[in-house]
């Protein structure tokens, strides 16, 4: 035996790490029809990684107080060597992330990856994107400029609307009675260090549950059900090397996109950094044209779509948080007796179109001034995107569906 | 150990008894994380009246000042404007000022004490950005001829009175708030105290 040998005993009679290696890569067998869309589960932990080493180098030189942050957002840019890298990393990955994030939920979508038995994935997976659209809302008040000012503060005013409490509730989430040094500093710790361990561990429980239950495809046929002699499903391969060496090529084309998007175009025309927050905070005058960054767009449309009840904005406020929790109920409210799109009617591929396109044409009209015909359209694309899932019981029962094969095909 | 006669009932009941006490000691070990939320003593200090010096205002101005960090607008109104404020209610959400957004010393449609200096909160109630202050009267693109002055939010188009006063169908559910202020001569207001309590 030798020296390496040895060594991989010792620590295997402690601790379970070739056990750890087998189940999780080399004897995890996933479906060997995985196709484009298999790549952005990777590709969002290697941004989590790119996220949380940035990160931790902007800390080192950021300063989280209300009369030196912009200044020290500006010293990291100017005067911190490769300052200015790390931080275009940072701020073009925090966009990267919910691109890559949408495209892989989009994909749980077409292919039924929610449907059972993978329910606690898709959970998981929801309160990841959760985690994240909070861990971006608190980032993105940290560099302190107009943007960041007057967004937090529209935010942490969605409490306020809450009946009863919601005034309390809102001074208490600024600890002042607008956003202030208070407030940047909290929202510091829970960016740097509350909300990634809480990001961490739900990344964890998603891939512990994923392994558990064994990947979906994009035939939604259910691999384990057809086992070799070995005991191996007969259409899996080992994940490592084959879908560890397959990703490899989705990690360099997508650093190469990142990479150009990071040296020539940072700011990707006021998409991914908003021309305002280069203004220092101002408590005295909001921008002229106040926009979320376009991750968010979607829900705030729908937040402006909805006018004021009873002398209250709060049923906008439930709209918003509803067009999120109706993302939860997913695996509840499709009903189809088939996973995969390939297999489904008209009806559910009609129905997703409508809803991919209500959600992007809320994304554009999120970022477009209220009022007049834009509120209209807005109001006509809440509606389609709200129908997706309350209709979804009712058009995936009725769908004829196509007989799904035995085992997995390549189209 | 043996466990005959073991009597489950009462295990439960020290269980259930033990689980109810250490519930009650985390909740007790959660108010200091909670409170400590709270806006701080020095937060609350920096709530204290600030005095503001209108006499160099004119007529169809607008002064910014601090007050608890908010955006409080002082805006001299000409007469014209106020002429105009008369005929507007049938436009508005709450004309008369029903909803309780200012002193109970506020009445009107002036809604302020000297009814051409308006002392406004800066933030609309919608979500709490700062509206534009647009007082050109028939501005295309706030309604044409209907407009008779006042002020835009930028974020969510609600659309405000020179009054306050939040018209009727945009996000916005209240008229401004409306600050305790009052004047300790003709040209000098105290934003931060009561009518009559000075």
């Amino acid at each position: 035996m030798s020296m390496l040998e040895k060594t991989l005993g010792w620590v295997d009679d402690r601790f379970p790490l070739t056990k750890m290696w087998k189940e999780h890569l080399s004897e995890y067998y996933a479906p060997k029809n995985f196709n484009f869309w298999y790549f952005f589960g990777s590709l969002a932990l290697l941004v989590l990684v790119l996220q949380i080493l940035t990160g931790i180098w902007l800390t080192m030189s950021y300063k989280p107080d209300a009369d030196m942050a912009f200044a020290s957002v500006e010293f990291i840019m100017r005067d911190v060597e490769w300052g200015w890298l790390i931080r275009y990393l940072h701020s073009t990955g925090a966009s990267a992330f919910f691109i890559v994030v949408y495209l892989h939920m989009y994909r749980g979508l077409m292919y039924g990856s929610y449907k059972q038995p993978r329910e606690l994935i898709w959970l998981f997976g929801m309160f990841i994107y959760l985690a994240l659209m909070a861990e971006a809302f608190l980032g993105y008040l940290l560099p302190w400029g107009q943007m960041s000012f007057w967004g937090a503060q529209v935010i942490v005013n969605l409490f306020a609307a809450v009946p009863f409490v919601g005034p309390d509730l809102a001074v208490w989430i600024r600890g002042d009675f607008v956003v202030g040094d208070a407030t940047l500093n909290r929202f510091f710790a829970l960016h740097v260090i509350a909300l990634p361990i809480v990001l961490l561990g739900l990344v964890v429980a998603h891939i512990i549950a994923l392994h558990e239950v064994g990947s979906n495809n994009p035939d939604g046929v259910e691999i384990k059900k057809n086992k070799g002699a070995d005991g191996i499903p007969v259409d899996g391969i080992p994940f490592h090397p084959y879908y560890s060496v397959k990703d490899i090529v989705g990690v360099v084309v997508f650093l190469f996109f990142f990479a150009v998007v990071v040296f020539y175009m940072p700011e990707l025309g006021g998409w991914f950094l908003e021309k305002d927050n280069f203004v220092p905070a101002n408590p005295l005058q909001t921008p002229e044209h106040i926009v979320p960054l376009w991750y968010f767009t979607p829900f705030y449309a729908i937040l402006r779509a909805v006018p004021p009840m009873f002398g209250s904005q709060f049923p906008g406020v439930m709209a918003m948080g509803l067009a999120i929790v109706f993302l939860f109920l997913l695996p509840w409210l499709d009903r189809s007796p088939v996973k995969s799109i390939r297999y489904r009617g008209g009806l559910y591929k009609f129905a997703l179109a409508v809803f991919i396109i209500s959600f992007i044409a809320l994304g554009r009209l999120g970022t477009l001034p209220a009022g007049g015909i834009y509120l209209t359209l807005s109001q006509i694309f809440s509606i389609l995107y709200f129908a997706f899932f309350i209709l979804m019981p009712w058009y995936t029962t009725i769908d004829k569906t196509k007989p799904v094969p035995e085992r997995v095909t390549f189209k | 150990m043996s466990t005959d006669g073991v009597d489950n009932s009462k295990r439960r009941f020290l269980t259930a008894a033990t689980a109810a006490v250490g519930a009650v000691g985390a909740g007790f070990v959660a108010v200091p994380f909670l409170k400590s939320w709270q806006p701080s003593a020095k937060a609350l200090a920096a709530g204290a009246p600030v005095e503001v010096d209108i006499s160099k205002l004119q007529p169809g101005q607008l002064m910014r000042v601090l007050w608890r960090k908010k955006p409080v607008w002082i805006v001299y109104r000409t007469e014209q404007n106020l002429k105009d404020l008369e005929g507007l209610a049938g436009e508005l959400a709450d004309p008369n000022s029903e909803v309780p957004q200012q002193p109970e010393y506020i009445k009107g449609t002036a809604r302020a004490l000297k009814a051409q200096y308006l002392v406004a909160e800066g933030l609309c109630t919608h979500l709490g950005c700062s509206p534009t202050y647009r007082p050109e009267v028939g501005a295309a693109d706030l309604g044409g001829d209907d407009w008779k002055g006042g002020f835009f939010c930028p974020c969510h188009g609600s659309k405000f009175d020179l009054s306050g006063r939040v018209y009727a169908g945009v996000p916005a559910p209240t008229n401004l708030v409306i600050p305790p202020y009052t004047y300790v001569s003709d040209t000098r207001l105290i934003i931060g105290v009561d009518e009559g309590a000075a």
